[in-house]
């Protein structure tokens, strides 16, 4: 009785609870151009289809947000999209819902989800929707004809090339570019990298470099950089460049040896509040007809096999054929670097540390 | 100061007219940067620098991309028709108790747009943070002002403090303090079932924090009028009969409701323009219009963000003629017309 | 009844008794009825800012006053595995780890992956504070936990020869306590180590006291390109006539009155590579179409930018100090034979100080606390302390340090604030 009368009396003064409106998810994406592809090919249509609300949030990739609103206990988003080592890592960290497979739509002809999915895309806690690729870029206008970066090597040439760099303010994807500027060869990135003289090797082959770079966080930044001349070469995600050159008509160029590819994959935080709209979501835009139309906006990849014989042009130039600009097409596939994702799921926190310090000092 | 006497030295001239030019670059360094963004704002292209097109005065240079981009962004579905009758229409419709709003363009802005979802948290939040800092920090001010007030320096340093704490440390407090569940039945009967009673995330967290931040103001700004009220006026009052409420309502706030306002406007800015505590109390539902642009700023790199600050320059432009005004009007009544 | 009506009460019907005691109406002595009304005013005064006084107590004072002791306080270790922790909390921190050490270790870690999954990680990640590839110790133990059977030491030994190492066991015992120096004392480039003594850090993670130091110079910078800026304006504002000062007045109003994001956004697009300053120079000549300068992204970024965002809290208080100071002064210091400089800089100079003062405090506090402008326009070596604050929390969320830097901040901003006091007086603070 004492008990029902202070609850009564407490829950008068209580403030909180009628934050989360029902019918609306929260999806949060790394902004710019490839939200702006999530929205065009999975928001509108997922809206217009089950009347619900989305209110989309933008963050710079990592697991530091959805750990500390698990840990707090507060935990405000929904789904989340993830590159593969933090999926694995938040998996086995207990910061993310399992998904069941099963849920997942099969591909037009009737091939089960989990064969039409490409490999690496299904994990316990995540669905991938797409394959990218950090490379870098330069502004075609800067250069002449004869004299233009063409390798990894020229990127990290500041005598031959002078002018600043455009880095990610992340030991991701730099460390193993250094490696291959030094000569390692892209399949022995990682076997280089795990050894303490191979990340010396490449934390040395960044400080050649380290006095002109201006850092970036979020993919919006690179194609801005370039654009407004503040650097003279930048690593980006390649679907960022594309969308500059596609739709602003911007000259810049895509130097694709030692790209590092990847997947991003969706994943729903550990007391998600609107966890079913949130797997509701996560299975339609992931089925064939969804990842084929964000092709249309962005060059990333669809993580579906049956997806790929829908791509077809950009939305707004129906000149412009998607398909030699993927990542993942022949000519750009030459030397390319699958991420390492057990390799950063394990190294991740050691080599943040190592490359804050490094930054700072 | 504006002409100079006959008698001075050319030194002196030189002197003089060189000061005049140091205090313009300091007014152009004041004011250039606030006015450039509303050219650049007109950008067709997706960047913040001026393309060689809007210097050569270009018509296709210039769009109105950004300000489409405030009412459409988030929206389910923006090709739907626009015009003002619909949208008198709808708001005819919207506001009255007999129709429920019509699905149309205006509803899914309204409902969906980001920014627009901004705007309306901005309120919302401004509007109940000010009204409590407002009512609280009134009271206080007059108990501080009342000479009989015990240990008032030491409360006023401590009430004054939200204002000097650096906005990381407050931000960083509260989000800690926030996030602890204040559910009785989890603390004190310890029920592992029971929901988490928790500020953060919460419309209420920001507002309490955005309250506590605008009450320094009203204290200052009220205790400030105060200083110059004359007690026997409360007391004359009081000794013809009236009671407290009375002369409070008839004598006191007539006569500090200049700092009652002035206090409120800037308490209302304060959460308006605040974005340390919305970054670190807010979910995404409660994003307001500055969290909005910081985002804007690091993740989204849209000009959008131009489009919005010229809106916003423009208000304070707006707000700050009225109380030009307002001044200007005052003083006239108070006879003292400025020179 | 208003407190005044009662002493005009008391005086008015005052009678006096035998010993001369003047008496209220009531009989008693007139100084205690005065001293009762006084209490009863004192407490009704009281009760006006009581409000208000629980309100900030309750949203602003406390929440502080927890992530202070937060930065002393860390349960993690202790919280999820009590054990090793009753162990460690005997051990010497010089001998050998002992077998009970590695029993009650895989007990612990046996006990929390049964509880959740995150816990073993979670211990992991306080443990990787003090030495670095912990985590993935922990993370590889608690796999294999199970399936260790006695003698633990030997066990884990077999698992990872990393166990081999006493510094995994010293740092353990450094994560147990509950109460510890450890956070203050890496916010200050220290370690703490498992004996109770403290070293410095190595020479490439000190960090956070030349962070400090440089947020205090950056303060200061910004104060006096503040003053330097604020005083010609405020002083061109005072002694022009009110219309045309009144005009003047609005170019400084307008950035105080206008969103710190919106001018941060402007000051992005004056000072970039592509910026309206870099095009200017070039079009000028200073430099040329490849030699732009970068103004943004790094220190001359955020120096230029709050310095704009902190100008008009210098020039109001100059110019309101200004404006007191009857011009007589000058005049007669001028008829008494000093020179223009000279009257100025002994007459008006001095008595313009207060106003610089409080200004400059003023602008030294808001600058030493700053956070949005240097994480958007400051690049790498633009941020400062606040922005490390706001790392922890949210990024690395290691939110005992966030706590440690930020109670010394707040010890910092105090000190500051009581000279602000001191010097200027609260009451004294004006807005506008």
């Amino acid at each position: 009785m004492k008990r029902a009368i202070l609850l009564a009396a407490a829950s008068g003064i209580a403030l909180t609870g009628a934050a989360h409106a029902e019918d609306s998810i929260t999806v949060v994406s790394w902004g710019g151009a490839y939200t702006k592809s999530q929205v065009e090919a999975y928001h509108k249509p997922w809206m217009a289809k089950t009347g619900g609300k989305i209110i989309s949030e933008d963050y710079n990739g990592g697991l530091a947000e959805v750990k500390a609103q698990v840990e707090a206990g507060n935990v405000t988003w929904d789904i989340v999209d993830v590159e593969l080592s933090d999926a694995i890592r938040g998996c086995d960290e207990g910061l993310l819902e399992e998904i069941d497979h099963s849920m997942l739509p099969d591909a037009p002809d009737g091939t089960p989800a989990e064969e039409d999915f490409i490999s690496l895309a299904l994990h316990d806690c995540a669905v991938a929707n797409i394959v990218w690729s950090t490379i870098f870029a330069y502004d075609g206008s800067k250069y002449t004809a004869f004299d233009r970066p063409r390798s990894m090597a020229d990127f990290f040439n500041t005598k031959k090339f002078p002018g600043k760099r455009g880095l990610r303010k992340s030991p991701k994807a730099n460390l193993e570019m250094a490696l291959v500027a030094d000569g390692v060869a892209a399949a022995d990135v990682y076997d280089v990298l795990s050894t303490a003289e191979g990340v010396d090797r490449a934390f040395a082959k960044l400080d050649e470099i380290k006095d002109s770079v201006v850092w970036w966080e979020s993919g919006a930044q690179p194609p801005q950089l370039l654009a407004d001349g503040e650097v003279k070469m930048t690593t980006a995600y390649n679907g960022r460049i594309f969308n500059a050159m596609a739709s602003e008509g911007k000259p810049f160029e895509i130097v694709w040896d030692g790209q590092v590819f990847d997947v991003d994959l969706w994943v729903i935080p550990k007391g998600a509040p609107n966890k079913e709209a949130a797997m509701d979501f996560l299975a339609f835009s992931t089925d064939t007809q969804r990842l084929a139309d964000q092709a249309a906006w962005i060059s990333y990849g669809p993580a579906r096999k049956s997806s790929a014989p829908l791509v077809g042009a950009y939305n707004s130039d129906p000149d412009l054929e998607m398909g030699p600009h993927m990542p993942t097409a022949p000519a750009n596939f030459m030397n390319a670097i699958a991420n390492g994702f057990e390799f950063w799921a394990d190294n991740q926190d050691e080599l943040n540390e190592r490359f804050n310090a490094w930054l700072a000092s | 100061m504006s002409s100079l006497p006959p008698y001075t030295t050319t030194g002196q001239r030189v002197w003089h007219y060189t000061f005049l030019f140091i205090c313009a670059l300091i007014f152009i360094f004041l004011i250039t940067p606030i006015l450039v963004i509303a050219p650049l704002s007109f950008n067709a292209e997706p960047y913040f620098s001026f393309t060689d097109g809007m210097l050569e005065f270009d018509k296709d240079a210039y769009s109105m991309r950004w300000y489409r981009d405030i009412v459409e962004n988030g929206m389910a579905n923006p090709d739907q028709p626009t015009s003002w009758p619909l949208f008198f229409d709808w708001l005819w419709k919207a506001l009255s108790p007999f129709h429920t709003a019509p699905p149309s363009f205006y509803t899914d802005t309204w409902e969906n747009a980001q920014w627009i979802r901004a705007m309306r948290n901005s309120f919302f939040i401004g509007t109940a943070a000010t009204l409590i800092a407002v009512t609280l920090g009134t009271l206080a001010a007059i108990g501080l002002s009342r000479s009989e007030m015990p240990a008032r320096g030491a409360i006023m340093s401590l009430l004054i403090s939200p204002l000097i704490v650096p906005l990381v440390v407050t931000a960083a407090g509260m989000f800690y303090f926030y996030s602890t569940n204040f559910n009785p039945d989890s603390w004190l009967f310890g029920n592992p079932d029971a929901d988490r009673w928790i500020l953060a995330q919460t419309y209420a967290g920001v507002i309490l924090a955005h309250a506590a931040l605008g009450t320094p103001f009203v204290i200052i700004t009220v205790t400030a009028t105060l200083v110059g009220f004359d007690k026997s006026l409360v007391r004359a009052g009081a000794s013809m009969g009236a009671g407290p409420s009375k002369t409070f309502w008839k004598i006191q706030m007539p006569l500090i409701l200049p700092g009652v306002v002035s206090g409120g406007l800037f308490a209302f800015i304060t959460s308006f323009d605040e974005v340390v505590a919305v970054l670190f109390l807010a979910g995404p539902e409660h994003r307001t219009i500055p969290r909005q642009m910081y985002s804007g700023i690091r993740e989204q790199i849209s000009p959008t963000i131009l489009a919005v600050a010229t809106i916003l320059v423009i208000l304070s432009v707006l707000l700050l003629a009225t109380l030009e005004m307002l001044r200007r009007r005052s003083e006239r009544l108070r006879g003292m017309s400025p020179a | 009844m208003t407190d005044a009506s009662y002493q005009v009460d008391a005086v008015h019907r005052t009678q006096t008794d035998a010993s001369g005691l003047l008496l209220a109406a009531d009989g008693t002595p007139l100084k205690k009825k005065l001293r009762e009304a006084l209490k009863v005013s004192r407490r009704r005064a009281f009760l006006l800012v009581a409000p208000l006084l629980l309100f900030i107590m309750a949203s602003f004072v406390i929440p502080i006053l927890l992530l202070l002791a937060q930065g002393v306080k860390d349960s993690t270790f202790s919280s999820i595995m009590p054990e090793s922790t009753a162990i460690l909390s005997e051990w010497d921190a010089k001998s050998d780890p002992s077998e009970e050490m590695a029993a009650a270790l895989v007990a612990d870690l046996i006990s929390a992956k049964a509880t959740d999954r995150s816990l073993a990680t979670k211990v992991g990640t306080r443990v990787n504070r003090e030495v670095s590839g912990a985590i993935s110790l922990f993370k590889k133990t608690t796999r294999k936990a199970s399936k260790m059977e006695a003698p633990f030491l030997d066990a884990l030994h077999a698992t990872d020869k990393k166990w081999k190492d006493p510094a995994y066991w010293k740092a353990m015992k450094i994560a147990s306590q509950t109460i510890t120096p450890a956070y203050y004392a890496a916010a200050v480039d220290k370690k703490y180590l498992a004996d109770g003594s403290f070293v410095d850090q190595p020479e490439d993670r000190q960090i956070y006291v030349k962070l400090f130091v440089k947020t205090i110079l950056v303060a200061g910078g910004v104060m006096l390109c503040c003053i330097l800026l604020g005083f010609p304006v405020a002083y061109l504002l005072a002694h022009l006539p009110a219309r045309k000062a009144n005009l003047l007045m609005i170019l400084v109003l307008l950035p105080f009155w206008t969103s710190l994001l919106v001018r941060t956004t402007a000051w992005i697009a004056m000072l970039q590579s592509a910026g309206v300053l870099n095009d200017i120079f070039v079009w000028v000549g200073i430099t040329t179409d490849d030699q732009r300068f970068s103004l943004i992204y790094n220190m001359t970024g955020t120096i230029i930018a709050m310095t704009h965002i902190l100008l008009p809290f210098m020039i109001l208080p100059i110019y309101s100090v200004m404006k007191a100071i009857p011009p007589s002064h000058v005049r007669a210091a001028k008829s008494l034979g000093a020179t223009n400089w000279t009257a100025f800089w002994r007459v008006y100079f001095p008595a313009t100080v207060p106003g610089i003062g409080a200004g400059g405090l003023l602008v030294f506090i808001l600058a030493i606390g700053y956070y949005i402008t240097p994480a958007l326009v400051g690049g790498q070596d633009g941020q400062l302390i606040s922005n490390f604050i706001a790392y922890h929390m949210q990024k690395s969320l290691n939110w005992s340090l966030a706590a440690a830097l930020g109670g010394i901040l707040l010890v910092l901003v105090l000190i500051l604030y009581w000279l602000y006091d001191r010097i200027v007086g609260i009451d004294n603070m004006k807005l506008g």
